[in-house]
């Protein structure tokens, strides 16, 4: 038989022109290709020279084109008319919108600025708001991360300068065994993806502690499906075997962690007479500052009573209640099996050691010829940070990597400049006394001791999350989650206008949807709503939409200017450092503006300090302008490539041609670590001359880990009743037990309230959605336009759950009743669905009857912001005692079998379609 | 005409690695994305943003657990799309000559301008490769990015299919699969690459990589405490700790 | 498979309208006049609006024609050819018959055998397609000659004859049945030869790729309604073959025919929503579902 086939032309046309800019489908920002046809977006693909992703994209990423133009956009101001949650609004133009944010906002400004409250949710301009609300003079201000992985990043900061994701990342061409710890496949997620499909190719080892096994858990080599809540534990029997078996890193503790410092009477590191911290030197047998030259710290030592840090960690984890065999029950994993992974993560480390031919020099000068690594990495996000113990297990995870000398040493974990950083070269929090104009500093920060709380004079917390108060004193991101709640109780005091920028608090950001929504309705006796104004700027119909009384329509990412700035949340590697910037590669088609420009417009007609030059006129006519030009100091601005004439990096005057340089070069610049600063940062000199000349400090900084952290020791001996600055009683057994010096274990909040409801649940977030965001998007909701709630073999078996049924959940503060499925490679004690893809119905621009609406479902409504009441009449939140982090990962719940239903519970009236006419 | 060519001077296809594949979706919107825009007619969705969604997919992921009888329950993502068989039952059924199998590569493809829509092509690949769109009437499938991978007017390192340029984790390999010697058949040699639903003799191109074996900690190398604590006390063991220095 | 009405359809009305054609080809019933003009129009209608039927699920109906291009690979595009060559060679016939032109009958005798071969091909394009083991079997296009040789006999009074059509069709139609319920496993076909990682150990699906449905979904996998099956099976063959067997014990006229036809379309049609309804395609493994 012949064969024919058609003339195919194999070279058509691809597009009329590529803009490269940022993507925004999720947190990673990625560099991507836009292509455009006849002026319009065709083809969104990765960016091969961007230093994120390196061509790579998601499925979101690559999605993103059906976001500009999905009909859930946002067309034009709008402001209320109906009651508030009706979503009735009449369209209004900017400037009668701008002047009644000017009408609202001028007069706190004047007169009690902390009315105003100002937070951010899917925020990467940070140092914008907060600079903006710096210039308010309100003390309530913060982004997200207080609902989101404050935990890990903190501990990360107050133990080694530096956490996971934007801070560092696995040496993946190194590493030999990569340990997973948690869901983390929200954050970071094409590099994560990326490391791993290298450890993959060159058959290197995973392995995943999880108590569900999807995602990057279901290519782990090994898996460890833990109970929630008990990471911990886990880790500290970890170190426990690791300990018990010499199988730590002793030269690396004693050179570059204050594991050789003293621990005095008080609990604080014995320092000499210039501050500096002591350690004894094995030559002489006598204290020296841990950093003059040739010191050789000894681990051992005692002086005049006083142990090293070394000493009391060893104490500590050596002791029998770590052994495997007494924690194996509560963490869900044999003892053998513990024991086995820490074989694992000894061998790799130990027997597996890589020499990188490469000399360098270390802070006190020793020279040494090569750079020695220990090819064990980690990684952990919300997973084990999501927890009432989260900011201690974090800082355990972080004790492991340092007793196993990976961090910053060949194939471990490796630092992204402008880390490390370590606690005490960030700020403190600012608060001002109030009505007193700008604050002098930024709002959030590392507090060294109870100093630095944001307490009013008569002990009450400053701002309206009561952030930095002894409820949780080292919250560096805020309580987001806890500002509707406060202002509804008006407590530590009432607000008058809560100002959100992309934060869809009523609904799956808030714990306790539906009772967010009543305080947001809420009025008082006078018939004025409980929180009198709201205004917020979305792009999208959210649900949160219907419940504000102005709306500031923003743009998509493509129609609009950002920096990913070396101020706030850069997009460094570990062997450069890096920035990037979003531009409009499309214009909008109505009538919405950047959020980012619109607030430096009110910035402005505010005459806010630095947003009007001398004369009281605009400073700036828009983002792109402020990008260009505003110093932060001298010399230093947002963005870092091609300052002054163009050549010069980190720091220079601000150049005109700054964008256009960024827009030509793929819309990022990369200023890449020289090769003998590569590793041991933090101790490098060769790194930290670099640092200094970058601009990201301004003299040389090397430090010690913080495994015993002087921090937390202060609050820990105010909670001993040390010091004039005292916590309530109330709180000072809690404080004494979560502030410990050292990395400890205790089970989750809420356990022993939580006693008839057995089971944990959890949220995860699909790798194809996120947030809300994907489901308004045409392809990414048909991948994931339902989601059921997963069962374990166990439970599914107990209760004779069958395909189709579905199951009412309760816990404590609530109920649902959801679709439920099997799942046999799941954690027996543990339920879990994909988190937001429930939607409440109307939102979004979808169809009322869409099965986001139907079958999806939240969680948390089954989530409180407060924990029970525990008898002494108070309930605390529901957050980590150190840093606030909302602990949503808490969750206990019960399971009862039901009917298949048509409609998941709870479900609320339709919201009207406020995005485009169809 | 609808016969096969008898001999195909290359093999092009994908290999899949089922022990990389974290089932992140990429491959399946890059996909949607370049072909919505590229060969033929758009992928068209209907009742996009409605209570029943629908549209033409040329690649989903599936996912599958597994219950191994002595290790725990694993999760395995599996990539589906067109295997560009050497004995395509799709293309010999096709009345019109539309379904087609390219001689020079192997790549199997529709003629859109040829296809009646009778979806008998879609009824024959026992693979689910063949959705129909509804909004053209015409049959969409795979192409293997024909009009990238050959394309002068992209730069030769995106001369490749838009789900392997943009699978995050590299666990889709593209090249030729006649070539022995090629990267992805020493891939599919090393790794023991098979073929999917090989009792109907279709011969697909594109190989499958099982995931290697999971769940085994090395049981051997369990550590030796270092001596026992509860006789040497603390003491001891810090001498014996330190003395490693 | 999903039943579509425009399959069903055709092929039950081609069938017996074929069928009825190789009867009047082969001048088994020799009609004149404007009798003559009804049952060719019949045969006909029944066999050309089978055809147009069918053409209602093709996507681009205006390409239709291209159809004739692969009749050496592809059953559809023979099936093209024999049909229109069957009702162009049986047009002469009719006309003759109509109009008493007397013409000789050889071409009718070719026609029938076309009739026939038509129906083979149809019945061949669901026949070799080794993904739906149930249709992939040699009673596949003998139940559907069956049905058209027995629904032709019907028609055309022919009751002996007839009978003995129904009585092969009821026993090829069982045997389809019992035979058809194994197939799929003794192929070989499972969720772990579709995937490969039955190496693993059994695998079932945890999560099916797109919430959002999907072509080879609504094509390819139904299973509402499977539950009736065991009933649905004894009503197409009681209607379809028994009944009217037994109503041919009856003084054969008009009516009896009508009757017995009738009978027989409604059990072809319940048989043929079986066919589809019950016919798995081995696709539905990756989704669990057949």
């Amino acid at each position: 038989m012949t064969h024919h086939q058609p003339h195919l032309d194999t070279s058509p046309p691809v597009s009329d022109e590529i803009r490269r800019t940022t993507c925004y489908m999720c947190a990673c920002r990625c560099g991507i290709n836009v292509h455009l046809k006849s002026g319009k977006v065709s083809y969104i693909e990765g960016n091969r020279a961007h230093p994120v992703n390196k061509g790579v994209l998601c499925a979101k990423g690559a999605s993103g084109i059906k976001q500009i133009t999905a009909p859930s956009r946002l067309r034009s101001p709008l402001k209320r008319v109906g009651p508030r949650g009706s979503g009735a609004f009449e369209k209004i133009s900017w400037d009668e919108a701008l002047a009644l944010a000017v009408a609202w906002m001028k007069p706190l400004q004047d007169t009690a600025p902390e009315k105003l409250a100002f937070f951010t949710g899917r925020d990467q301009s940070q140092s914008l708001t907060s600079f903006w609300a710096q210039g308010f003079g309100t003390p309530n201000y913060a982004a997200h991360g207080g609902f989101c992985s404050v935990n890990m990043a903190a501990a990360g900061i107050y133990t080694i300068g530096g956490a996971f994701w934007e801070f560092g990342q696995p040496d993946w061409d190194h590493t030999r065994l990569f340990v997973l710890f948690g869901v983390a496949e929200d954050h970071d997620s094409n590099p994560i993806k990326i490391g791993i499909g290298k450890l993959k190719g060159r058959g290197a080892k995973v392995i995943g502690v999880n108590p569900i096994r999807t995602g990057y858990n279901a290519v782990a080599d090994d898996w460890y499906g833990i109970t929630p809540g008990t990471d911990g534990l886990l880790i500290l029997s970890l170190i426990h075997c690791l300990l018990e078996a010499g199988k730590i890193d002793l030269p690396y503790l004693a050179q570059w962690t204050n594991a050789p410092c003293l621990v005095g009477p008080d609990g604080l590191l014995l320092r000499g007479e210039d501050g500096k911290l002591l350690v004894v030197d094995t030559a002489t047998g006598q204290p020296a500052a841990f950093d003059v030259p040739g010191v050789q710290p000894d681990l051992g030592a005692v002086w005049q009573g006083s142990r090293t840090v070394f000493q009391h960690l060893a104490k500590r984890y050596l002791a029998p209640d770590h052994a495997p065999e007494a924690v194996a029950d509560r963490v869900g994993i044999t003892a053998p099996r513990i024991r086995a992974l820490a074989a694992e993560l000894a061998h790799a480390a130990f027997d597996q050691t890589i020499t990188i031919d490469q000399s360098w020099t270390d802070f006190r000068g020793t020279r040494h010829a090569t750079m020695v690594g220990r090819p064990v990495s980690f990684h952990a996000m919300r997973g084990i940070s999501a927890h009432s113990n989260g900011f201690q297990t974090a800082r355990a995870l972080h004790l492991l990597q340092i007793i196993l000398g990976t961090v910053e040493t060949p194939g471990g974990y490796h630092f992204k400049p402008p880390y490390p950083k370590p606690f005490d070269a960030h700020p403190v929090p600012h608060i001002m006394p109030r009505g007193s104009g700008p604050l002098t500093g930024p709002h959030l920060g590392y507090p060294r001791g109870p100093e630095h709380l944001a307490l009013l004079p008569d002990g009450s917390p400053a701002r309206i999350d009561k952030a930095f108060s002894w409820e949780n004193p080292l919250s560096a991101h805020g309580l987001m989650h806890m500002v509707i709640a406060n202002a509804h109780a008006g407590d530590p005091y009432r607000i008058d206008t809560l100002f959100l920028y992309m934060a869809n608090m009523a609904w799956n950001s808030s714990m306790n949807t539906a009772a967010t929504m009543d305080m947001l309705t809420a009025k008082d006796g006078a018939g004025e709503y409980v929180i009198p104004r709201i205004i917020y700027s979305d792009a999208y119909a959210s649900e949160m939409v219907a419940y504000a009384d102005l709306i500031l329509p923003d743009t998509t990412y493509m129609e609009r200017h950002d920096c990913i700035s070396m101020l706030d949340r850069p997009i460094s590697e570990p062997d450069a450092a890096g920035d990037a910037i979003r531009w409009p590669v499309t214009e909008p088609d109505r009538d919405v503006r950047g959020f980012q420009s619109v607030l430096i417009d009110l910035g402005a007609r505010l005459a806010l300090p630095g947003f009007v030059d001398t004369e009281g006129a605009p400073k700036f006519a828009n983002y792109a302008d402020y990008i260009t030009r505003h110093e932060r100091r001298a010399g230093v601005g947002p963005l870092m490539g091609w300052r002054g004439d163009g050549t010069a990096t980190g720091r220079g005057a601000p150049n005109p041609d700054q964008l256009d340089r960024y827009i030509a070069n793929g819309g990022f610049f990369q200023a890449h670590v020289p090769d003998a600063a590569r590793y041991f940062k933090p101790w490098n000199r060769a790194y930290q001359d670099w640092a200094v000349e970058m601009g990201f400090y301004d003299a040389p900084q090397p430090y010690l880990f913080s495994i015993w952290s002087e921090p937390m020791r202060r609050f820990h001996a105010a909670a001993e009743g040390q010091g004039d600055r005292q916590p309530p009683e109330a709180l000072r057994a809690r404080l004494k037990q979560a502030m410990d010096p050292l990395p400890i274990w205790y089970p989750p909040f809420g356990e022993v309230a939580a006693a008839a409801y057995p089971v944990h649940a959890l949220t995860q977030r699909p790798m194809a959605m996120y947030h809300s965001w994907g489901s308004q998007n045409a392809w990414l909701r048909q991948i994931h336009g339902r989601n059921p709630l997963y069962l374990p073999t166990k439970i599914w078996a107990k209760h004779g759950f069958a395909a189709g049924d579905w199951a009412r959940v309760t816990s404590p503060n609530g109920e649902i009743v959801v679709p439920v499925e099997h799942m046999a490679a799941l954690n027996p004690h543990t339920v879990w669905t994909w988190n937001a893809i429930g939607k409440r119905k109307g939102a979004w621009g979808l169809d009322q009857n869409a099965p986001e609406a139907t079958k999806g479902f939240l969680l948390n409504h089954l989530i409180s912001e407060l924990l029970p009441e525990q008898g002494d009449g108070l309930r605390w939140s529901n957050s980590d005692p150190v840093t606030g982090q909302a602990a949503w990962f808490d969750l206990r719940v019960r399971i009862e079998r039901v009917d298949a239903q048509m409609q998941s519970l709870p479900a609320f009236g339709p919201l009207p379609d406020l995005g485009e006419p169809s | 005409m609808t016969s096969l060519p008898t001999h195909t001077d290359r093999k092009l296809g994908l290999v899949i690695d089922l022990d990389t594949c974290v089932g992140c979706h990429a491959c399946v919107t890059a996909c949607k994305g370049w072909n919505d825009q590229g060969y033929g007619a758009p992928l068209s969705d209907q009742n996009p943003y409605g209570s029943d969604p629908s549209g033409v997919f040329l690649n989903r992921v599936h996912s599958y657990e597994v219950q191994p009888h002595d290790t725990p329950a694993q999760i395995i993502n599996f990539p589906r799309s067109c295997l560009h068989c050497d004995d395509a039952p799709c293309v010999t059924v096709c009345p019109t000559g539309a379904s087609y199998k390219r001689a020079e590569d192997g790549i199997v493809l529709v003629n859109e301008s040829a296809c009646i829509g009778c979806g008998l092509c879609a009824w024959a690949c026992p693979y689910g490769a063949r959705e129909m769109d509804a909004d053209a009437g015409v049959m969409k499938k795979c192409t293997l990015c024909v009009d990238r991978i050959y394309n002068e007017n992209l730069p030769e390192e995106d001369r490749e299919p838009a789900c392997v340029r943009t699978c995050p984790t590299g666990a889709r390999h593209f090249g030729d699969l006649a070539d022995p010697e090629s990267a992805v058949s020493r891939l599919v040699a090393k790794r023991g690459g098979y073929d999917l639903m090989p009792e109907l003799g279709t011969k697909p191109t594109n190989k499958y990589l099982p995931p290697r074996k999971k769940d085994r900690p090395q049981e051997a190398s369990l550590l030796a405490p270092l001596l026992d604590i509860q006789a040497t006390g603390f003491a001891g063991w810090l001498d014996r700790v330190l003395g490693k220095i | 498979m999903h039943p579509a009405p425009s399959v069903i359809i055709f092929s039950v009305a081609s069938g017996l309208g074929f069928g009825f054609l190789a009867f009047l080809g082969m001048g088994l019933v020799l009609p004149s006049g404007l009798v003559a003009f009804a049952l060719w129009g019949l045969g006909y209608a029944l066999a050309v609006g089978g055809l147009v039927s069918a053409t209602f699920h093709l996507g681009n109906p205006q390409r239709a024609l291209l159809a004739f291009t692969q009749w050496r690979s592809s059953w559809l595009s023979r099936e093209a050819w024999a049909s229109v060559a069957a009702l162009v060679l049986l047009a002469p016939v009719a006309l003759s018959d109509w109009l008493g032109l007397g013409w000789p009958r050889g071409v009718g005798m070719i026609g029938a055998a076309l009739c026939l071969i038509t129906v083979f091909c149809t019945a061949m394009i669901y026949a070799q397609l080794k993904t739906v083991p149930r249709w992939n079997h040699w009673t596949t296009p003998a139940t559907f000659l069956g049905f058209c040789v027995a629904g032709g006999a019907l028609l055309s009074g022919q009751s002996l004859f007839a009978g003995w059509a129904l009585m092969i069709l009821a026993v090829l139609l069982m045997a389809g049945f019992a035979e058809g319920d194994r197939r799929f496993a003794a192929r070989g076909h499972s969720m772990a030869s579709a995937t490969g990682i039955g190496r693993i150990g059994t695998p079932q699906v945890f999560e099916q790729p797109h919430t959002g449905g999907n072509y080879l979904m609504r094509e390819m996998i139904f299973i509402v309604a499977r539950k009736h099956v065991e009933k649905l099976r004894i009503i197409a063959v009681s209607l379809a073959a028994i009944f009217p067997a037994l109503l041919l014990f009856l003084p054969v006229n008009a009516l009896t025919i009508a009757v017995a036809v009738a009978f027989h379309l409604i059990g072809a049609a319940v048989q043929r929503w079986l066919f589809f309804a019950e016919a798995e395609h081995v696709v539905g493994l990756y989704y669990g579902m057949r």
